[in-house]
This record gives C-alpha cells, sequence and structure tokens, in this order.
C-alpha cells in the first residue's frame, strides 16, 4: 500500500523519499515507556511528541508511542514540558 | 493470573538498601496474596524530569509481576500509604520481559553508543525548528540538572 514515492510529478530539488514507519519490520524497535532513550527521539525539544507527519510514524504505532511517552512522563523520566 | 509491571520511585532521602528493602517488601505483599515476582529492578537514583513533592531525585524500581488482581491492588493500596513512595505505575502486560530493561540495557552501553544520525534520512526533520534532535536534547538535559544540583547546593 505505501507507495515508495509521493505522487505527483514533483521532480528535482523538492523530490523527497516517502519513508517507512521506523516502527514496522523485522529488525523494529519495540515501544517499550521505559526505554527513554528510543522516546526521546520522537519528541521536541519543547517536550512535545512529534507528530507522525514528521516522523512519518503509522497511525498505530503513533498510538503507541504516545501512550509511551506518556507514561515515561509520569514517571519523571522525561519532561512534561521543557522551560 | 495476570502478567503486570509496576514501577514506583522512592523518596531521595532513603539509603538505596532501604530503597531495596522497600521492593522486598512490596514483593513479599504479591508473594503473600498467591503472586509471584519474576523480576526485581533497581535502577538507582535518577534525576527526575521535574520535581515531584519537593524531590528532585528518586529511588526507581520496577518489579515484574505475576499475581492475580487481588494482590496488585493490595499493593498498589499500600504504596500509596508509604510516605516512602512518591509515585508508582502498574501497567498490565502481554508477556513479562526477561533479562534486563531497556533503562538497564541504557546504562550499561552509556558510553559507546553508535550513531544513528541518518537512519530517518534526517533531510525532512532538517527543515523543522520543532524536530528531535536526539545528541542535543539528551547533552542539554543533562546540562539542566548540573544546574539544578548547583542551585541547590546554593540555597
Amino acid at each position: 500500500m505505501n507507495g515508495a514515492r509521493k505522487p505527483g510529478g514533483r521532480g528535482g530539488a523538492f523530490f523527497r523519499r516517502r519513508k517507512s514507519c521506523p516502527f514496522t519490520g523485522d529488525k523494529a524497535p519495540k515501544i517499550d515507556y521505559k526505554d527513554v532513550r528510543l522516546l526521546s527521539r520522537y519528541v521536541s525539544e519543547r517536550g512535545k511528541i512529534v507528530p507522525s507527519r514528521i516522523s512519518a510514524v503509522s497511525a498505530k504505532k503513533q498510538r503507541e508511542l504516545a501512550n509511551a511517552i506518556k507514561r515515561a512522563r509520569f514517571l519523571a523520566l522525561i519532561p512534561y514540558a521543557v522551560r | 493470573m495476570t502478567y503486570y509491571e509496576n514501577v514506583f520511585i522512592a523518596r531521595q532521602d532513603i539509603s538505596q538498601p532501604q530503597a531495596e528493602a522497600l521492593g522486598e517488601a512490596f514483593a513479599k505483599v504479591v508473594a503473600d496474596l498467591g503472586g509471584k515476582v519474576t523480576k526485581r529492578e533497581y535502577w538507582g537514583l535518577r534525576n527526575l524530569a521535574f520535581r515531584i513533592k519537593k524531590n528532585r531525585k528518586g529511588h526507581y524500581l520496577l518489579l515484574n509481576i505475576d499475581a492475580p488482581a487481588t494482590a496488585v491492588h493490595e499493593m498498589e493500596r499500600q504504596m500509596r500509604i508509604n510516605e516512602d513512595v512518591i509515585r508508582h505505575l502498574t501497567v498490565r502486560v502481554e508477556e513479562l520481559e526477561e533479562g534486563p530493561s531497556a533503562m538497564m540495557r541504557a546504562r550499561d552501553q552509556r558510553d559507546e553508543r553508535p550513531g544513528r544520525g541518518d537512519r530517518f534520512g534526517g533531510d525532512r526533520f532538517g527543515g523543522d525548528r520543532d524536530r528531535p534532535r536526539r545528541s542535543r536534547d539528551e547533552e542539554g538535559g543533562r546540562r539542566d540538572f548540573g544546574s539544578d544540583e548547583g542551585e541547590r547546593g546554593r540555597t
């Protein structure tokens, strides 16, 4: 389903390869609220959850990820807000 | 029986043996009610990302539990009563993780860490202001904690 390229003839400098979900596939990491290093990659500098349209996480995994981040926040492993 | 993971944070003022004794006590509560604790992990005295009940640090403990719900309820009740426990979280899991958890693994290989800079093709991320920058984020975090401690020293 997930096409390798974006539809439309946008070539040249603006061409971007469609990225696939980092949590799908054989060697994908497991989403775990205890894995701070993994989660911090999907949290902005301000402490917000990065939208999936930027991180290319699939909708299903994004829900899982959001849940894990919220758990990690509750345990004060990552901040709710920076500053 | 059901699998649960429980993480709780103990007050910073107690010692490490005291914190581990606390974990033992809760494990006993579970065991007495017909469950068992398959793994107990002490994550050490970690910096909290924000203050909880005036604590800046806390002893983190992880319990992997295979027990009926009643045992877990009782354990949680006692955690709420115990003033040394500043926070606790119990989640039900499909299966209990064997071996060290992500947290312990992270501590083991803190020093040598393979660069994964362009895993996500950094390209698109590069254009965004609010993007996750792992290395910087982490460094920034550490610096923050450092300054926090400095403040505490002064007051």
